[in-house]
């Protein structure tokens, strides 16, 4: 059974880390649309697996947040991702299989993965 | 949606876009009725936009004219026999009691409410959240004021790391708390 006391442990590991992170500038966003259509079209866990992976794999210079309504709501769950310098990609319908290689392929290694994408699904 | 968790989390947001820096969410289960009650100290509402604020053709949004968070919460307690009560006072704030008949065919599971719980605080990680599961005489509380305590102020709440052990943490939790009463999750 986890106790709260375990979180000073993280505590102290995390406070090194902390300095690396505000000095990076070049930080890929990659943001959840979590408004009603995207909840009832199952963005929770497309947000827990975004936040599972970028832990896992360790990316200190990935965000991962949440906003409204993107706006094509027939196709959600839908996830955007900004990398400084590049054009935004928005990737729809999105499932927690698929962001194992969003993650990756696009944030760690570079390459947008076009089948999932806005463009391929219209 | 599948969970009455989903719809908790739907509405919760409404309070965060209402700029509510407290918020209180408790679940309640016994045999007659699931309640959850979501109590914030956002901007509140009019009593004009009180009156309007099932009809999905009403929202406060600007880019589009509908919003269905709260007509389909409505339509899914009513749909059980249970209710829907939203009193609200401007510049006070807002509390929504949503009602479920879990003897009802159409009533949902209450589901995965630590990944609710988890997601609105990695979405806004400064809220000061009390969060309380009630099934029969057994109850579960966490308040981000304990999660702080241990964490100190420099650490958000909307790390990796730390948002996923509260998860985990949760998960835990809520189990224990329903293995105890022997129900089905």
């Amino acid at each position: 059974m986890k106790t709260l006391a375990e979180l000073q442990a993280i505590r102290d590991r995390m406070r090194s880390q902390i300095d690396l992170r505000e000095a990076n500038d070049d930080r890929i966003r990659v943001v959840v649309g979590m408004a009603t259509c995207g909840i009832a079209a199952g963005a929770r866990p497309v947000l827990n697996a975004l936040l599972e992976e970028v832990n896992k794999r360790d990316l200190k210079n990935v965000t991962v947040s949440q906003t409204g309504c993107i706006g094509v709501c027939r196709l959600e769950p839908i996830v955007e991702v900004y990398v400084p310098g590049q054009e935004k990609v928005t990737y729809v319908k999105m499932t927690p299989d698929k962001v194992a290689s969003l993650v990756s392929e696009h944030l760690v290694n570079g390459r947008v993965v076009e089948e999932y994408t806005i463009g391929a699904a219209e | 949606m599948k969970e009455i968790a989903l719809y908790a989390l739907d509405i919760a947001q409404n309070s965060i876009t209402a700029r509510a820096s407290r918020l209180e969410i408790t679940l309640s289960e016994t045999p007659d009725a699931i309640t959850f009650t979501i109590v914030d100290n956002g901007k509140g509402m009019s009593p004009e936009l009180l009156a309007q604020v099932s009809d999905p053709f009403t929202t406060t949004r600007t880019t589009r004219k509908m919003g269905l968070g709260i007509p389909l919460l409505r339509m899914a307690v009513e749909q059980t026999g249970g209710s829907l009560v939203i009193d609200s006072t401007e510049g006070v704030g807002t509390t929504v009691t949503a009602r479920f008949r879990p003897g009802h065919i159409d009533c949902p599971p209450v589901g995965d409410m630590a990944g609710t719980i988890t997601l609105l605080l990695q979405g806004a990680p400064s809220l000061e959240l009390r969060y309380t599961h009630v099934i029969g005489d057994d109850s579960f509380q966490l308040t981000t004021e304990e999660l702080r305590a241990q964490l100190g102020p420099d650490i958000s709440l909307a790390e990796p790391e730390i948002i996923l052990w509260i998860r985990d943490y949760l998960q835990e939790q809520e189990t224990f708390l329903r293995e105890n009463k022997g129900m089905k999750a």
